[in-house]
């Protein structure tokens, strides 16, 4: 019994309690890539490099709250700053809209022209975000570490393993659990929520009701900002910052999309799960947890990891193309890509 | 004057011209169908009138006033309604999401114009919370017709609003139809059954390549021969 209890807990601890946090993640940044999606019908590769941005202006936010002695102990003082990186990456979303994207919506063109445009848009940023911020790892999280140490989770329980909850991670579920709940409610209850699923359902139609296209594009792209900039600080609070990693996070996200189905909001959620689990179960090296459930002689000898932890990205890509081969429309029936 | 005048329309997609000095019209409380082979510019006729596509002669005067410079979404706003013959529902948002979105441009209460939908329409309020994509064809035109009127338009326009719905549920459609022109409204539609449209008809026209080929009220061109041989099938 108390084997089985020991490996439980370690499961929790390096499997469910870390993927759950990193799904939470991937969900709110595909939830961005699928609503772009949805309303101006292309894959925002510039999502990624916004979610920096946004957290850069965090961080610097934060580092100024710090200096001041401005903070809400034992919440880290990103929490505080975070409103000011919303509001930065909105106008720098805006601008962007306006310098690159606008006048390709006036043109007409196809949407391989807006993706390509997204990729030039990423570059710039990510040199933007490099230039100002350096290309180092910033640690910015204060305040209390951890909601339960594993020290603490072992005097109490009396096993050999304990689970370690990070106060980043119990902020960043809860955070996701809170900005989802107040997305659906926008989209399925506000007159601009319905006017955007209209939009997004049927342009012609939307057109014909006096929708105005916009009014659409601009309530997407401060939704977009504001959940990238939300993604990017709570990553960052979990596992650091640095702009490179941002980059890299494209893959899972977009995996996360196209797996519940581009423009569709529920799968962007799912999809992030999906991908967040799929990356750490099959990296986690599982010979102490079996240790624990076999007898002693059955021991495994190996590590029992599928994937050493430097491939994970290959788990999103084989996803993805597994997803877009098999069902491309993705589990929640999105828009086929 | 009519309500609702194209006098003399000239024009196209940008190509050549589909339309050559079409003229159609239709007042308050009217029904007038639009009828003619396939190719004759029914549905064009009816988009020039909706401002989908550039007229290079000719005009459009709704109550007088001169619209032919106006986008259709600004059409919309000066009491056009249009029904699309394919893709008229938003098919992932439901019943009263479609209605609500017809009324979007509305800035009052617009709970009165529902009721008067689902009282037209009353398998729509059975069916108001479900999502419009899972409804018949028949019942998805009634959603259509539903959202078009939200706007409480003054001209309602519909492109084939019986395209492929049974013949029970054309005839129940109809009904509906003149009952909304009962209230006032003018109503121009394009029709592929001429003969059931007609029947309705306040005013017919039949288009032949871009022109009109006969015009008169509906209950004429059923007694007219030759339009009897030539579009009604004898």
């Amino acid at each position: 019994m108390q084997d089985i209890g020991n490996a439980l807990v370690l499961l929790s601890n390096f499997v469910i309690v870390p993927a759950t946090a990193y799904g939470s993640q991937l969900a709110l940044g595909a939830l961005g890539v699928t609503l772009v999606y949805g309303i101006l019908r292309f894959s925002n590769f510039a999502h990624g490099d916004t979610m920096a941005f946004g957290t850069m202006v965090v961080i610097f936010v934060t580092w100024g709250f710090e200096r001041l002695g401005i903070g809400i102990a034992p919440l880290p003082t990103a929490l505080l700053a975070i409103p000011f990186g919303i509001l930065a990456t909105m106008a720098m979303v805006l601008v962007s809209d306006r310098l690159v994207y606008r006048h390709q919506r006036k043109n007409r063109a196809p949407p391989v022209v807006f993706l390509i445009s997204s990729i030039g848009l990423m570059f710039v940023l990510n040199g933007l975000v490099r230039f100002a911020i350096g290309t180092g790892d910033q640690r910015f999280t204060d305040g209390e570490r951890f909601i339960m140490r594993y020290g603490d989770f072992k005097r109490m329980t009396g096993l050999d393993e304990g689970i370690a909850f990070k106060t980043s991670q119990g902020l960043t579920i809860v955070t996701a659990i809170v900005v989802v709940a107040a997305l659906f409610w926008f989209l399925g209850r506000t007159r601009s929520g319905k006017s955007m699923r209209a939009y997004s359902d049927n342009q012609d139609l939307a057109l014909l009701s006096g929708i105005s296209p916009e009014r659409v594009v601009m309530i997407t792209w401060l939704l977009s900002a504001t959940l990238a900039t939300i993604a990017g600080t709570l990553y960052g609070l979990d596992k650091g910052f640095k702009p490179f990693t941002y980059f890299q996070l494209l893959l899972p996200i977009f995996a996360a999309a196209i797996v519940g189905g581009l423009g569709n909001p529920l799968g962007a959620i799912a999809g992030g799960f999906v991908i967040a689990f799929s990356e750490v179960t099959v990296t986690y090296a599982y010979k102490k947890f079996i240790t624990y459930l076999v007898p002693e002689s059955w021991a495994p000898e190996g590590l029992l990891q599928l994937l050493s932890t430097d491939y994970k990205f290959a788990v999103s890509f084989v996803i993805m193309v597994l997803v877009l081969l098999l069902r491309p429309t993705g589990i929640f029936a999105g828009k086929a890509v | 004057m009519s309500f609702l005048i194209g006098k003399g329309m000239t024009g196209g997609y940008g190509g050549a011209d589909i339309l050559n000095d079409c003229t159609i019209a239709v007042d308050r409380g009217e029904i007038a169908v639009i009828v003619g082979p396939n190719g004759a510019g029914k549905s064009t006729a009816m988009k020039a009138l909706f401002g989908m596509l550039t007229i290079r002669k000719g005009s459009v005067m709704l109550d007088g006033k001169d619209i032919i410079n106006l986008s259709p979404q600004d059409r919309v706003a000066q009491g056009m309604g249009f029904v699309p013959q394919t893709n008229n529902v938003f098919t992932s948002m439901s019943v009263q999401e479609n209605l609500e979105m017809g009324a979007f441009l509305r800035k009052d209460d617009f709970s009165e114009t529902m009721h008067q939908v689902f009282d037209l329409f009353p398998i729509l309020k059975e069916k108001r919370k479900q999502p419009a994509g899972q409804l018949s064809g028949g019942q998805r035109q009634q959603v259509a017709v539903g959202r078009a009127l939200m706007t409480q338009p003054k001209v309602l326009m519909l492109d084939e609003p019986t395209a492929g719905v049974s013949p029970i549920v054309m005839d129940e459609l109809f009904d509906r139809i003149i009952e909304i022109a009962r209230t006032g409204i003018a109503i121009l539609m394009v029709e592929q059954n001429a003969r059931q449209a007609l029947n309705i008809a306040d005013k017919g026209y039949v288009l032949v390549q871009g022109s009109n080929r006969f015009t008169d009220t509906g209950e004429a061109l059923m007694a007219n021969p030759e339009v009897r041989r030539s579009f009604l099938g004898g």
